[in-house]
């Protein structure tokens, strides 16, 4: 599956790592929000990055605390119909000031991107060669957004006062 | 009217270039059938059961004559000549073809009308009263609130995926045209002492094969904080809504299983911690879309003019008046409503001419402007008194002055069998025989206000739950039944019809209701007594007796 990071396809530095199987002694490393979880402490003992795949129906609050030593936090779409991760993103990088690699994993196809971005992911494992390939024009697909969200995007009605206000500064 | 500016006409035809290339996906091949349902359906498009189904957006009931041409143009140039207004502010064309339903968004879009998340689980078309703005009494116009709602849910990034479909409806009247109660959320705008505006806030309202009466979750929410009080309900329910059953997962599932103390406590925590973000409207915010509806310059105009007196004497006219003209909060106007309800017809369905002829009278009596009823009827919201009999005639000559508004024979029905791969039943025969058997003008005005809404299967798109009679197509051994609940209601004092016995098939039906009409005439202590109050005082036993005693 191909990653998807500041608009090109880039080789995965994140081993994926199943439950049960030995950790490497070093590099970054992906592991399930379960593993991860049973000893937090191991892996700040470790060298090289650690990153969690955490499943959508799992309280973000057991992970909070542990945010600031993750390199990447991967989210799941198990399919593009369920939407729970998007309100995760969201909370991590709004509410929780996550600032790591927040990344898009599941069934992530093209017509999510814009969402996703506004949601704040920032890295897309793509299920499909031909996405993966259009994410930078897909991503240019929209200039105008209704909702404020995390990623500083102007809103319309934002846009809106704003040109009033040069308006009548203007006059 | 609401007038889109340059932001809103870019981002539809952004949405019409996203559609159009997945359209060009699907047709190569690219894309599933699985894939490409979600976002077809994200853009109102539908496989039914003879073709696609084609679901535009009227938000908040208000149309332009120009707009209204263009739905005409659409009927025409790309299905077969005639379109179908839904229960929820929406205009549906049943036979549209997949390579061309780009063209027609793209030609839509030109005039600002749109079918985004007309189905699909997101946010469904904003709802409102179809005589918002200029209904008496009316505590403001509640479209500046449904605008500002349409723009926050359009393509929102977090809720474009929930558990199930979500729907908003709007009332700033006493009396609810909008069944804002069946609604997954429902406002009510009303003022607090300080006479400043906000709303009740209703959730988990909703029919199919659950209904629930929608419940208060905040008695007052201030303008300033709508948007931050829903996205904590919407975020609270994309979260823990259910999603292992799809019959299982409305908003109102998720309140009715956690209860509404516990539902609100959840949405209350979460609003704390949103309340005072970029979602708080200020008083500039919400004047900046106010700005951009333009109202009628209304003349001063007599209370009781001249041709309406002559016309009087017309007792056509006065029997057309008296049921389909209504009180205007501007002196000298009145609202007219075009009943779709004629005789023998589908309920709801307009032909291209017909909302052709209907724009250009807009044009000429109702400055420009046309609304679309949950009703399945159509109003012009603007019509000086003094145009009314000259108006009558044009609506008569065109099949829309049918006298019969609010009547037995304004049958609310959904699609049904005829066109929807859904049903398990026929709705639109039904209506169509009701409407011959109580064809009567006298009659019908006799028996007074009663409605009658038909759905084709538990899903509930007519609204049987709500109706005065309602009448729910099922399914036995192959054959069509119904099952006939009476006592239903959708507005302020909304309630759920209670079944009256054992289904009928289909070739009973008609019997039956005039059994129960009959019933009714014989039951209630005067003529004022609607029939839904009568049912309220006696309950359904007088009428399963008379229903049954013979069957």
């Amino acid at each position: 599956m191909p990653l998807v990071k500041q608009g090109r396809i880039i080789t995965d530095a994140f081993a994926h790592v199943p439950d049960g199987a030995e950790l490497p002694g070093d590099g970054a490393i992906l592991i399930s929000a379960a593993r991860f979880l049973e000893d937090p402490e191991a892996f700040s003992r470790r060298t090289g990055k650690t990153g969690v795949i955490w499943p959508n129906n799992r309280d973000l609050d057991d992970l909070v605390p542990y945010l600031d030593r993750l390199a990447v936090v991967a989210l799941v779409f198990p399919s593009f119909r369920d939407g729970r991760a998007y309100s995760q993103a969201r909370l991590l990088r709004e509410r929780h000031g996550y600032d790591g690699e927040l990344r898009a994993t599941g069934q992530v196809l093209r017509d999510q991107f814009v969402f996703m971005q506004r949601a704040g992911f920032d890295a897309f494992e793509v299920k499909k060669e031909s996405d993966a390939e259009a994410f930078a024009a897909t991503v240019k697909r929209y200039s105008v957004f209704y909702q404020p969200t995390g990623d500083g995007r102007v809103t319309a009605l934002n846009r809106r006062m704003q040109s009033r206000h040069s308006e009548s500064a203007a006059r | 009217m609401y007038a889109y500016d340059e932001l809103d006409r870019t981002l539809i035809n952004e949405r019409v270039s996203e559609f159009r290339d997945q359209v060009k996906r699907r047709l190569s091949g690219e894309l599933t059938e699985d894939e490409f349902k979600m976002l077809r359906l994200q853009n109102g498009v539908y496989l039914q059961l003879h073709a696609y189904m084609f679901r535009v957006a009227i938000p908040y009931g208000t149309l332009s004559s120009k707009q209204l041409r263009q739905l005409a143009h659409v009927a025409r140039r790309y299905d077969r000549g005639y379109g179908h207004f839904t229960t929820r502010q929406n205009i549906q064309y049943n036979w549209i073809k997949l390579a061309e339903l780009p063209d027609a968004l793209s030609d839509l879009a030109e005039v600002g009308i749109h079918a985004m998340q007309t189905s699909g689980n997101n946010t469904r078309n904003v709802t409102s009263d179809q005589w918002a703005g200029v209904a008496p009494g009316e505590i403001e116009d509640p479209r500046i609130w449904s605008e500002l709602l349409r723009q926050y849910t359009t393509l929102h990034p977090e809720f474009s995926f929930l558990p199930r479909k979500f729907k908003f409806a709007i009332t700033a009247s006493e009396h609810d045209r909008a069944a804002i109660k069946i609604h997954d959320i429902g406002l009510r705008l009303i003022k607090n002492a300080d006479g400043e505006t906000g709303f009740e806030v209703l959730v988990g309202g909703g029919l199919g094969r659950t209904p629930f009466i929608g419940k208060t979750i905040k008695p007052f929410v201030h303008g300033r904080d709508l948007l931050s009080y829903v996205e904590a309900i919407l975020r609270v329910y994309n979260q823990y809504g259910r999603r292992d059953n799809i019959y299982k997962a409305r908003i109102k599932i998720l309140v009715h299983e956690l209860g509404i103390e516990k539902f609100a406590r959840e949405v209350e925590e979460e609003w704390q911690q949103l309340r005072d973000s970029a979602l708080t409207l200020d008083h500039a915010d919400i004047e900046e879309i106010r700005s951009r509806f333009s109202y009628p310059a209304y003349e001063k105009l007599p209370h009781m003019p001249d041709e309406l007196k002559q016309a009087a004497h017309d007792p056509l006219f006065e029997r057309w008046r008296k049921n389909s003209v209504f009180p205007h909060k501007v002196q000298g106007y009145s609202i007219v409503t075009l009943s779709l309800k004629p005789v023998g017809g589908p309920p709801g369905d307009a032909t291209a001419d017909q909302m052709d002829a209907i724009a250009d009278l807009a044009d000429r009596y109702s400055f420009g402007e046309i609304r679309v009823g949950h009703e399945q009827n159509l109003a012009l919201p603007h019509v000086a008194k003094r145009d009314l009999p000259v108006l009558w005639k044009a609506l008569d000559k065109i099949g829309v002055a049918t006298p019969n508004v609010n009547l037995v024979t304004d049958i609310i029905a959904c699609p049904g069998l005829d066109y929807c791969s859904l049903a398990n039943a026929r709705s639109i025969p039904i209506a169509q025989e009701l409407t011959r058997r109580f064809a009567n003008h006298d009659t019908a005005n006799l028996i007074g206000r009663l409605h009658i809404n038909i759905s084709g299967c538990i899903n509930a798109c007519g609204h049987h739950h709500v109706g005065h009679i309602g009448i729910l197509g099922v399914e036995k051994n192959g054959e069509e039944f119904y099952q006939i609940t009476i006592g239903g209601r959708a507005d302020e004092n909304a309630e759920m019809g209670t079944l009256i016995g054992p289904a009928v098939p289909y070739a009973e039906v008609a019997d039956v209701i005039e059994d129960i009409v009959e019933a009714y005439l014989a039951l209630r202590d005067r003529a004022e007594e609607l029939f839904v109050d009568t049912v309220k005082r006696l309950g359904v036993e007088p009428f399963r007796e008379r229903v049954y005693a013979t069957r």
